[in-house]
C-alpha cells in the first residue's frame, strides 16, 4: 500500500514498517539534487515534523513525515550521492523507513489515484 | 506572464517555464541545471534574455547628461566599444547595472546601445526620460535578445554563419545583417561580445520575426545546446559577478560591492556623477561592510536571505546569493561581511535550519573568468 501527502512525500507500508521517499513528481519539479539529509536512526517523529531536507541546485525542500513513528532505517547510499535521488525516487531512491504506532493516520493520506488528480 | 518570441522555441525543446520578472522562460530544459551548466563551461550555450531591456539613445548631449548618470568615460568609448557600468543614485547606490556601446551615429551626432536588467527596466527608462527626451530613447522591445556562451561560441557562430567574419573581441559591438555578415538591408542584429557567465561568448539582439529562425540554426551546430536561466545564475555566482535586487541595488555602493574597478578613473577623481560624493568618500575612508565569497562546510548551499554569526554569536554579515557549484562540485555562497570580518580565510557561522555551519571567507571570483579580451601591447 502507498500513500502520499499534500507536500509530496510517500509512505509504502508493509506491516508496521513505512518506508518513506519523495513522489517522482517532487523530484521531478526539483531538478538536480545536490544535497540531502536526514534525521539519525532512533529519531522518533510524529505526522508533519521535519525529518530532513532535500537541497536542489535551486531551493531547499523540507521532508515532513507522513506518519508517527520511530525512524529504524535511512539510506545511505542516498545521503552519499544525492543525485540518485532522480533515478527511482518511488523504490530504490527512498529516504527513511520508520516503525509507525498509528497506522489510522494513514486515512487521511491520498491514494495512488488520488495524488494523480491532486498534480 | 509575457511570453518572449522565443515561447514556441523552448516548448519544442523541453524548456521548464517558470516566471522570470514578468516573462515565462526556461528555467531549465530536459538535461537539467547542471548538465547545462557544465556544457556551458565546455562548449557553447544559448540562453534566451529576452526579458532584458535594450534601446538606443539618439543624443547631441551625451557627455553632460550620461556621464552625469553613470561613472563612464566617454573620451574611451569609440564607436564599436562598450563598457559595463551603473546607473547610481544619490546616496551613491547602485540603481541598476548595464552595458552601453557607442555605435555608428543615426539620428544625432551619437548613438549609444544599452541593455539593463529585466527587474529594472521600466525604472530605468523613467530615469533616462528625466535627462533625455523621449524621442532621444528607442525602446527595443520589437526584438529578441538571446546570448550564446561558453568557449566554443565563436567556433559555433563562425560555422553556422560563414559570412561573420568581423574581428571582434570583448565588449566589442557591431550592427551587421541577419547573416552576421555586412549590414546592408532593412533587418539587422546587434552583437556584442559579452554576457555573464564569465565565459567568452556573445549577446545578440534580433528582430522579434527572425529571432526563431536564427536561434535553431545555432542550436543546431554540435557544439551548441539550450540552456535554462537555472544554469545562468549557477554560472554567474560561479564568476563572482552580482544579480542586481540580490547582491547589488539601490542601496549598495560600487565600494561596498567591490566593483570600483568598473568605475572610470578620471570619474571617480574628478567626479561629476550622481552619488559621487558619498563613492569618494568610501573609497578613501573605506565602508563598515564589503562584498566577499564564501565556502559553507559540507554540502548544503547556504542561500540568500541567511544572516552571518562572529564565532562568538554577533550578527557580521548576510548571505545574498548562494549555491551549489557544478565546477567546484561544493557550494558556494556571496554575501555582505563586517569589513574586519573580510580577510580571506576568516571563519563565521551561519545558521541553516537552526543548526550552525562554518563558512571560510574567500576571494572571488570562485571561477575564473574567460572573457576574451584584447590584448594591448
Amino acid at each position: 500500500m502507498i500513500r502520499y501527502t499534500k507536500d509530496h512525500e510517500y509512505v509504502r507500508v508493509s506491516n508496521d514498517v513505512g518506508t518513506v521517499g519523495l513522489s517522482k513528481h517532487a523530484v521531478e519539479q526539483l531538478g538536480d539534487i545536490v544535497f540531502v539529509s536526514v534525521k539519525n536512526v532512533g529519531t522518533v517523529l510524529d505526522v508533519g515534523t521535519e525529518a530532513g531536507v532535500v537541497e536542489s541546485i535551486k531551493t531547499a525542500s523540507d521532508i515532513f513525515s507522513p506518519v508517527r513513528g520511530e525512524i529504524i532505517e535511512i539510506n545511505q547510499s542516498i545521503l552519499d550521492k544525492p543525485e540518485l535521488l532522480c533515478e527511482d525516487p518511488e523504490n530504490d531512491s527512498w529516504l527513511f523507513k520508520v516503525r509507525i504506532t498509528d497506522l489510522s493516520a494513514l486515512d487521511a493520506l491520498m491514494s495512488e489515484d488520488e495524488y494523480m488528480n491532486f498534480i | 506572464m509575457k511570453k518572449t518570441p522565443l515561447y514556441d522555441f523552448h516548448q519544442r525543446h523541453g524548456g521548464k517555464i517558470v516566471d522570470f520578472a514578468g516573462y515565462a522562460l526556461p528555467v531549465q530544459y530536459d538535461k537539467g541545471i547542471i548538465s547545462e551548466h557544465l556544457h556551458t563551461r565546455n562548449g557553447a550555450s544559448l540562453f534566451d534574455i529576452s526579458h532584458m531591456g535594450h534601446l538606443f539613445l539618439d543624443t547631441d548631449h551625451s557627455t553632460s547628461s550620461l556621464e552625469y548618470i553613470m561613472p563612464i568615460d566617454l573620451n574611451i568609448l569609440p564607436v564599436g566599444r562598450g563598457t559595463i557600468s551603473f546607473f547610481t543614485s544619490v546616496d551613491g547606490g547602485i540603481r541598476d547595472d548595464l552595458m552601453i556601446a557607442q555605435i555608428p551615429a543615426k539620428k544625432r551626432s551619437q548613438c549609444f546601445y544599452m541593455v539593463v536588467n529585466a527587474s529594472q527596466k521600466h525604472n530605468d527608462y523613467a530615469h533616462l526620460e528625466l535627462f533625455f527626451k523621449k524621442e532621444e530613447l528607442t525602446i527595443l522591445d520589437d526584438r529578441a535578445l538571446v546570448a550564446l556562451q561558453g568557449p566554443k561560441a565563436e567556433k559555433v557562430l563562425r560555422e553556422v554563419f560563414p559570412n561573420f567574419t568581423e574581428e571582434m573581441f570583448y565588449l566589442d559591438v557591431r550592427i551587421l545583417g541577419l547573416d552576421f555578415g555586412a549590414n546592408t538591408g532593412e533587418d539587422y542584429i546587434i552583437i556584442s561580445r559579452s554576457g555573464y557567465t564569465g565565459e567568452d561568448g556573445f549577446e545578440i539582439s534580433l528582430p522579434n520575426n527572425k529571432a526563431e529562425a536564427i536561434v535553431e540554426k545555432i542550436v543546431s551546430h554540435p557544439d551548441a545546446a539550450p540552456a535554462g536561466l537555472g544554469a545562468r545564475d549557477s554560472l554567474r555566482l560561479e564568476c563572482g559577478l552580482c544579480l542586481h535586487g540580490h547582491d547589488i541595488d539601490r542601496k549598495t555602493t560600487p565600494v561596498e560591492a567591490r566593483l570600483e574597478g568598473l568605475m572610470k578613473k578620471r570619474r571617480k577623481e574628478n567626479g561629476g556623477f550622481i552619488g559621487h560624493s558619498v563613492i569618494q568618500r568610501q573609497m578613501k575612508y573605506g565602508t563598515e561592510r564589503v562584498r566577499v565569497g564564501l565556502f559553507p562546510e559540507g554540502r548544503s548551499p547556504i542561500r540568500e536571505g541567511v544572516e552571518l554569526l562572529s564565532e562568538r554569536g554577533e550578527s557580521v554579515g548576510r548571505i545574498t546569493s548562494g549555491t551549489f557549484s557544478p565546477t567546484l562540485q561544493r557550494p558556494i555562497s556571496m554575501g555582505y561581511i563586517n569589513t574586519e570580518y573580510a580577510e580571506p580565510g576568516t571563519k563565521v557561522v551561519a545558521l541553516l535550519r537552526g543548526s550552525p555551519v562554518n563558512m571560510i571567507v574567500t576571494t572571488l571570483p570562485f571561477v575564473p573568468l574567460r572573457f576574451k579580451r584584447k590584448v594591448v601591447r
